[in-house]
């Protein structure tokens, strides 16, 4: 994967199998710090500590369809060869979060690539769950909520095309000010 | 923040959409799922799935429903597009570019003709 958006996007599909109902996804960069974190939060059905210890091994996986998992050992090694992390959190039950961090100006770091497109992707494919996304430049910071939208549309949906053009606009421009703001200032 | 005033342009947004639906929903629910797993992604998925996204805001598709699901297990033919008309039987593709995408949406899901070169038996 050349994206931290597409690892973003492929982390989400773990919390969907996990039967979450809400996942909130944290995306930070911060310039003074050097630093870039990524967290997806879920409130599926969690791991027991040996289980969360297991899913960085690409040889184990609690899929039936294919026999290795190569999601999570894929990011950890690519944060950790940039300074970095990959911590797992999580308890049967309760949930899971899934926190990444790299050193954000660090020559081998992937870009984040497209964070609209993983963002509109998952809360489309996935509309029986509820997605919080937040992304902070610095200072300046967008959080997008899809419940408000889907309880106004109540039903409709997301891909009827006025309703994907909405979501895609909303989505883009967030992050994009964002960015833009932050092109500003330098 | 354009938050506040949208939702007040979904609510319009809402009744379009709406009377648009009963139009078409006497043709049956046309339903596309992208596969992604890590192999889907890895091989495109998110590309594909946005080929799709941008045909129905561009010519305007109305009825049709995409959602997205997991590893199905033949992840060599990746990325996986699965297209289902009504009650009609469900179609898997295998190996789906942009390209393929679109002729899946004009034959498939606007025509009714299953793209055979591009269907996999599974």
């Amino acid at each position: 994967m050349k994206e931290l958006s597409l690892h973003i996007l492929d982390i989400a599909e773990n919390s969907i199998n996990a039967g979450a109902s809400h996942v909130t996804i944290t995306v930070i960069e911060n310039s003074e710090a050097d630093l870039l974190r990524i967290s997806i939060k879920d409130n599926g059905k969690g791991m027991t500590p040996e289980m969360a210890q297991q899913i960085v091994d690409p040889f184990f996986t609690s899929r039936t369809t294919r026999k290795v998992g190569l999601g999570i050992p894929l990011l950890k090694a690519s944060a950790e060869m940039c300074n970095g992390f990959l911590n797992i959190h999580s308890s049967p039950g309760l949930g899971t979060e899934v926190e990444v961090e790299f050193q954000n100006s660090h020559i081998d770091r992937m870009p984040l690539g497209d964070l609209s497109g993983t963002f509109l992707h998952l809360v489309i494919g996935s509309p029986n769950v509820h997605w919080t996304f937040q992304y902070k430049l610095n200072d300046k910071s967008y959080i997008f909520d899809d419940q408000p939208i889907k309880e106004e549309l109540d039903g409709i949906p997301l891909t009827e095309p006025l309703v994907l053009s909405f979501l895609k606009d909303e989505i883009t421009s967030g992050i994009n000010l964002c960015q833009k703001i932050e092109e500003n200032q330098l | 923040m354009p938050a506040i005033k949208s939702l007040e342009d979904l609510k319009r947004l809402r009744e379009e959409a709406l009377k648009k639906q009963e139009l078409k929903s006497a043709s049956g629910q046309k339903q596309i799922i992208v596969g992604m797993g890590t192999c889907g992604i890895a091989a495109g998925a998110r590309d594909t799935m946005k080929a799709i996204l941008e045909r129905i805001e561009k010519d305007n598709l109305s009825g049709i429903v995409v959602t997205q699901t997991g590893c199905i297990g033949i992840c060599e033919m990746e990325p996986i597009v699965q297209v289902q008309i009504g009650e009609g039987p469900k179609v898997t593709y295998g190996k789906v570019t942009k390209e393929v995408a679109e002729k899946i949406i004009t034959e498939h899901v606007l025509s009714g003709n299953v793209v055979k070169e591009n269907s996999i038996n599974l």
